[in-house]
């Protein structure tokens, strides 16, 4: 019996020497306000496409995931402070955050923002006053036009100031939008054409982690060639989303 | 960027005079700073302005919390409970949840002299919205400091008042007032230093920057988020905090020996930045 | 009872009410009551550690622990509790993270600042990656304990300081006089009085430490605020239990909270200084 388990320690520790292959723990960093990307459900679980898809990657990684609810404004600093070892939180890549952190290769092809605003009202998409969450690509783009940027802490937060006529739109993923916009009954509509930013959603990782990356590139493209993220993506958001 | 440059682009950024943008990359500790500073106008603002106006309101709540009507005590005790029962940060929250259901209507003010266009939705910018919370939460604290110090004005200086037949009014302002405010002072000084330091929550809780336009902690924390580092932009914040509340125990001093120039040194009562913070 | 609530979408009034405020995600928030008081019962023992040896140390003989002292008072003091609260966990976190990466792994030279990234082994996170959630939360409960403990015991320690020079001279004249030792004066004369002067700025302080429970939010705990956020908000179909923004409600419940929790502080307090100030002639 006590061979048993000393073979099996030593098998563990030979392992871990030899590189990890048993189970490595990997913290998965996501806000779960941005549905149908992550959210809480009502058991009070994370879920949502990026749930399902992290789900699957840890398993055909061979990693041992466990998911981490981070606030928006706080993701990237506790991510490079090792609080959690990714961010998959319907991150756009951008140049900016990559100075600072690593992406993999995008899970979800470049999809459009798009400006979302009370139905029956003529909005000046460049002069007035659009709402975007703090820290992300939209409220960048906003500063950039000459329109007024009201910016608030979660997604959620974006839509009711634009419902209360605080702001005239709201700038977000169309793919948030999408559901919101049918399931209001015609109060709200989609103004102005779609709007690319991003070079597609990735996930976040430390600059000093290129293993991990590798792993989940790895992964990421069997998904893409096997049909699997896109039937994740029919499922999880409207047939209008870019597929791969 | 050079450090001149950052002052003449940011230096009033806060209320929107200046680069539009925000230092994005490559950020330089003068940024930082410039940015931070311009920040705390807002803090003064809400400061300034929720303690001049809290100020009179609490007179007139210690007063009728005081009062031995009913009609008076009652309204003027649930208030103070109430603002005093319940956190700020939640206050915020409502008020600002409330403030959003209103129905946007513009109100014209027609005050004789100027003709003033108000609108229901500035009740959701932090510049009136907030500063009506804070307000009115300075003034229930400062109430139950000033309905304290009344309970003690001392019973001799109201018969002398009695005896050489002040009543009323006149009563009030030349006998019981000052002595309420100069006992209340230490106290109230304290309850001005909280207002201070809880401007910094403006932001952080409900209400919305408009144009990337908020106050030192604001801009702290985008900058913690921007650089990742947030052993920079926090201590700079703290400083001018620090800084602050150095120059309002001076202010605050100062009127209070002007309150106590009557009495002799030793019977002075001092502001202890010590134990009589009341809130 | 609680009646079937697995097919949200037929149900409909009361039945739909009941069952949407019994799902497991207003469990969770139900429980994070209890964390609200959980971190009140936790850290007052803290604030009055901290507040006592605050105290002493601005009275200590040694004048570099005097200053000591008045810095750490003063400077809590000077700046914004929010602004500690961001502060203190963070820093408190990778120092100790940094230590642990200088015992556990001697070895590995390289600095733990690259580019960006704060980086120490793996051994030496806290706690470990493959730590079980609970780990973590208790972890990061532990931090906010410590970051409240710092706050608020500067403002213990001149709660307290200031009560210690309120015990009568006349009684430690006395007890010298008997030939007790410092120790025993401030053990069996000062400590105990102390408390009765004490009572009125720490039952002050207590409703302050209350009403900033709701910072607790901002240190990234699951807390009353978190849960009324997250669940207030707008709910589309992607959920069980669609509704509009609901968030006014929620924040009137904490209100009623804290009006509740204060409430019952008061009575405590006011039950708590008749107790202590029994025998003492003229204590407030």
């Amino acid at each position: 019996m006590w061979k048993t388990i000393e073979a099996a320690g030593i098998a563990a520790i030979l392992a871990a020497t030899a590189g990890a292959a048993a189970a490595q723990t990997v913290r998965m960093g996501t806000e779960g306000a941005y549905p149908p990307y992550n959210f809480i459900n009502d058991k009070g679980e994370i879920d949502g496409f990026e749930r399902e898809m992290g789900d699957e990657a840890c398993k055909r990684a061979g990693l041992d995931c466990v998911w981490v609810k981070n606030d928006w404004d706080s993701i990237i600093p506790n991510l490079v402070s090792g609080n959690y070892d990714t961010i998959i939180a319907g991150m756009s890549i951008t140049d900016e955050r990559d100075e600072v952190i690593d992406f993999t290769d995008p899970y979800i092809p470049p999809s459009p923002s798009a400006y979302v605003a009370l139905a029956g009202q003529d909005v000046d998409l460049s002069g007035g006053v659009i709402a975007a969450q703090t820290s992300t690509i939209q409220a960048g783009h906003i500063a950039e036009t000459g329109a007024t940027l009201v910016e608030f802490a979660t997604p959620d937060e974006t839509i009711a100031a634009v419902r209360n006529g605080e702001a005239d739109a709201v700038l977000a993923d169309k793919d948030y939008l999408e559901p919101i916009v049918n399931e209001s009954g015609g109060e709200l509509v989609f103004v102005g054409g779609d709007v690319p930013l991003g070079g597609g959603i990735g996930m976040g990782l430390r600059e000093s982690d290129g293993e991990l990356r590798a792993k989940f590139n790895a992964v990421i493209a069997e998904m893409k060639a096997d049909g699997t993220l896109n039937a994740m993506l029919a499922k999880w958001f409207t047939e209008n989303t870019p597929k791969w | 960027m050079s450090c001149a440059e950052a002052l003449q682009a940011y230096g009033l950024r806060a209320i929107g005079i200046g680069e539009r943008l925000l230092p994005r990359s490559e950020i330089t500790l003068c940024e930082q700073v410039v940015l931070i500073g311009s920040g705390m106008i807002w803090n003064l603002y809400f400061a300034g302005l929720a303690l001049l106006l809290g100020f009179g309101f609490a007179v007139l709540l210690a007063l009728g919390k005081a009062s031995a009507s009913p009609l008076a005590a009652l309204p003027a005790q649930g208030f103070v409970y109430f603002f005093r029962g319940t956190p700020l940060f939640i206050q915020f929250f409502f008020a600002y949840e409330s403030f959003v259901l209103l129905p946007k209507v513009g109100v014209t003010l027609d005050l004789g002299f100027v003709v003033m266009n108000a609108e229901t939705g500035w009740l959701t910018r932090a510049w009136l919205g907030a500063l009506i919370v804070l307000f009115l939460n300075t003034s229930a604290y400062t109430a139950e400091i000033f309905h304290g110090a009344l309970r003690a004005v001392p019973r001799g200086e109201l018969e002398a008042a009695d005896s050489v037949g002040m009543t009323g009014f006149r009563k009030f302002r030349r006998i019981v007032f000052p002595t309420m405010l100069r006992l209340a002072w230490p106290s109230y000084t304290n309850e001005a230093i909280f207002l201070f330091h809880a401007t910094a929550l403006v932001f952080f809780s409900s209400f919305p920057a408009w144009r990337q336009q908020g106050d030192a902690l604001y801009y702290a924390a985008y900058f913690a988020e921007a650089t990742f580092n947030p052993f920079v932009a926090y201590p700079i914040v703290a400083a001018y905090f620090v800084a602050g509340t150095v120059l309002l125990i001076l202010a605050f001093g100062l009127v209070g020996a002007r309150l106590n120039r009557h009495l002799p040194r030793e019977a002075r009562a001092k502001f202890r930045f010590r134990p009589q913070f009341i809130r | 009872m609680i009646g079937d609530c697995s097919d949200p979408a037929a149900l409909e009034g009361a039945a739909w009410m009941l069952c949407y405020l019994t799902t497991p995600k207003h469990m969770n928030f139900y429980w994070s009551f209890l964390t609200v008081l959980g971190l009140l019962a936790v850290t007052v023992p803290f604030i009055m550690a901290f507040g006592l040896a605050g105290a002493f140390a601005k009275r200590a003989r040694l004048a570099p622990v005097r200053w000591l002292g008045a810095l750490y008072t003063t400077m809590v003091r000077g700046v914004p509790d929010i602004v500690f609260f961001l502060f203190v966990p963070i820093a408190l976190d990778q120092g100790i993270e940094y230590l642990r990466h200088r015992v556990l792994c001697p070895d590995m030279v390289g600095p733990v600042w690259v580019g960006n990234d704060f980086v120490v082994c793996p051994a030496a996170k806290a706690p470990l990656s493959t730590a079980s959630a609970f780990v973590h939360d208790l972890y990061g409960f532990a931090l906010a304990v410590v970051a409240y403990a710092i706050v608020f015991g500067a403002f213990a320690a001149n709660v307290i300081d200031g009560a210690l020079r309120a015990v009568p001279k006349g009684q430690v004249e006395a007890a010298e006089a008997v030939g007790m030792s410092p120790g025993q004066i401030r053990r069996r004369i000062v400590l105990p009085q102390m408390w009765v002067y004490a009572l009125p700025g720490l039952s002050n302080l207590w409703m302050i430490l209350v009403k900033a429970t709701p910072l607790l939010f901002l240190l990234g705990i699951e807390d009353i605020v978190y849960w009324a956020r997250e669940l207030g908000g707008m709910k589309t179909q992607a959920f069980d239990y669609p509704h509009p923004d609901w968030r006014l409600w929620y924040f009137g419940a904490l209100m009623i909270f804290y009006l509740l929790l204060t409430w019952v502080s008061q009575i405590g307090f006011e039950r708590l200084t008749a107790r202590a100030s029994r025998g003492m002639a003229g204590a407030r």
